[in-house]
């Protein structure tokens, strides 16, 4: 089973549903792991803690040319839809962070002076906190593209599993590699405009992707009408609120998870909801 | 013309907030919103529309039909598995890179533009106001965050300073923004993923040799936290230029949709005045 955690906006509490949820979860002996997608800004290990057990490079092919029987011709660089070869006297340059590893060009060049090496952007760590799988991809700062990273990250999305995603901000390429394929969406949103704006945009994403979805308000309090007019409007399950808490807050803040017996009734329905579903 | 960009690493911490009022504060400037994927400041600042351009992000393959003899070797040349089953394209995995086009024997599969999303320009009081609505599961915000600003500064007139509203993350999106800024300001709150997001976004601006500016939002909610910050930030040699007390007048002014150094009580407003005279005073000075 799949569950991926998404929001649009950044800072609405993925992270804190997506954590709490898959620890919620492994308490009650379910076989779980937590994926954090967001490779630009993992945060989900601050709070589970998990010992990391093993740690792999995510490398991507860039183009090697072979100077002493390049030609020169000029293909590679005409044919590449990125732009990420030039062609100068003085060979030929590659511009390693704009190329997106598709190997047109060692397919184009007539002299086969094109080969493939491979190049580090990132690596994936798997740990463990009791019996909960934790794994990250981090990207290396400077990198532009976190794909390839997202794409080694779904590979270790077991069946056998309750796989908790949780999905980077927005609403780009990078979240529809994480939520597609997914049995449920939870959104976090929060009762402000800018919440519901960005509720707007995550939900047109999932349902597009047609992955049955619910809305988790988060930050709850006497603005939730905001959220809830849209969702009615749009025949969009609530599934849960978390209250506006300066508790949450803190523990957020020293990186704790909410180990209290009144937000374990808060994962526990928004779990029983999503067995309802899906 | 010099350019300023507010960024945070985390989202969630206060870059629209920041960006509204320092362009209320700030004179003879333009605005940009590059958090492409969730655009917040145009529900702000107060804008009126005066040019919508399709942007075209970049190539997307399509097959014809008519032509294609089904053999598989699109299929297996493709690393993005682009290609499904009945020989159609997926939109969103398809790169645009054309090795599809290369290898097909009949000639059954074509580039054609891929449209990203629209730019629009509007105008503000004092100046002009630029952002994106992206298609879903868009490709290369990046590059509509470089046609965001190109939008305002390709103009004849050029205005004396750009601020833009930056987008979570350090990605390319991120990477996009900062490109060409004289500054970043970045905000960040008193929460350890505040902190380690921090530390991550300020390594991406060092990486970049650029100047940044740290500001931390609702500090009062976490003083040790907020000292954690402050030491890293001492330390490793990045100035913190203010330090925003949490203020309920925040959520007032985006329920208002106005910036919050409109509102006189406000002692978040009154600490953002402050920290606009420094970063006002800073920016006249870089080169």
């Amino acid at each position: 089973m799949k569950i991926s955690v998404l929001s649009g906006k950044g800072g609405t509490g993925k992270t804190t549903v997506a954590t709490n949820l898959a620890y919620y979860l492994s308490k009650k002996g379910k076989k779980v792991q937590y994926l954090d997608f967001d490779v630009e800004e993992p945060n989900g290990f601050i709070f589970l803690k998990p010992e990391i057990k093993n740690t792999f490079e995510v490398k991507v092919k860039v183009p090697q040319i072979d100077e002493s029987s390049c030609t020169q011709c000029g293909l590679c660089a005409k044919k590449c839809n990125f732009n990420a070869l030039a062609v100068t006297k003085n060979g030929v340059l590659v511009f390693e962070k704009i190329c997106h590893s598709c190997g047109l060009c060692s397919l184009v060049c007539p002299v086969n002076a094109i080969t493939e090496t491979e190049r580090e952007i990132g690596k994936i760590e798997i740990g463990y906190t009791n019996n909960l799988k934790a794994v990250r991809g981090v990207l290396n700062i400077g990198e532009p593209m976190g794909i390839p990273i997202l794409k080694n990250l779904k590979k270790l999305i077991t069946p056998d599993y309750i796989n908790i995603i949780d999905s980077p901000p927005g609403s780009s390429c990078s979240v529809v590699h994480s939520v597609e394929g997914s049995d449920y969406g939870i959104l976090v949103t929060e009762p402000t405009k800018f919440g519901l704006h960005d509720l707007e945009i995550a939900a047109n994403v999932i349902r597009q992707l047609g992955v049955p979805f619910g809305v988790v308000i988060n930050k709850s309090d006497e603005n939730d009408y905001i959220i809830e007019e849209f969702c009615e409007k749009q025949g969009i399950d609530i599934i849960e609120k978390i209250p506006f808490d300066r508790s949450i807050a803190q523990k957020y803040s020293k990186g704790e998870l909410l180990e209290d017996k009144s937000f374990i009734e808060v994962f526990e329905n928004i779990f029983s909801k999503i067995m309802e579903v899906s | 013309m010099k350019q300023i960009v507010v960024i945070s690493g985390k989202g969630g911490t206060g870059k629209t907030t920041l960006t509204s009022s320092f362009a209320y504060l700030a004179k003879n400037r333009d605005v940009a919103d590059c958090d492409v994927e969730a655009p917040n400041l145009n529900l702000i600042l107060n804008n009126t529309p005066i040019k919508r351009e399709l942007y075209i992000g970049g190539k997307i393959a399509y097959i014809d039909k008519e032509k294609c003899i089904e053999c598989g070797k699109c299929r297996s040349i493709c690393r993005f598995d682009a290609i499904k089953e009945n020989f159609e394209i997926n939109d969103i995995k398809c790169e645009g890179c054309g090795a599809c086009v290369e290898v097909c024997p009949n000639e059954a599969i074509k580039l054609v533009d891929d449209e990203t999303g629209d730019v629009i320009t509007s105008s503000i009081e004092g100046g002009k106001f630029s952002y994106a609505q992206l298609r879903i599961g868009a490709d290369g915000a990046g590059k509509v965050v470089t046609k965001v600003r190109q939008s305002l500064i390709s103009d004849k007139e050029k205005p004396e300073l750009v601020i833009i509203d930056g987008s979570p993350g350090i990605g390319c999106v991120v990477i996009s923004s900062l490109t060409g800024c004289n500054m970043a300001v970045v905000v960040t709150e008193p929460t350890q993923s505040g902190l380690e997001d921090l530390m991550r976004v300020l390594s991406l601006v060092d990486y970049f040799h650029m100047k940044a500016y740290v500001v931390i939002n609702k500090f009062d909610i976490n003083l040790e936290k907020t000292k954690e910050i402050e030491d890293f930030c001492n330390e490793n040699n990045f100035e913190v230029v203010g330090k925003i007390p949490f203020d309920p007048y925040v959520s007032k002014a985006i329920k208002k949709s106005k910036p919050v150094v409109l509102f006189e009580e406000s002692i978040a407003g009154k600490e953002i005045r402050k920290i606009w005279n420094i970063i006002n005073e800073k920016i006249k000075e870089v080169e």
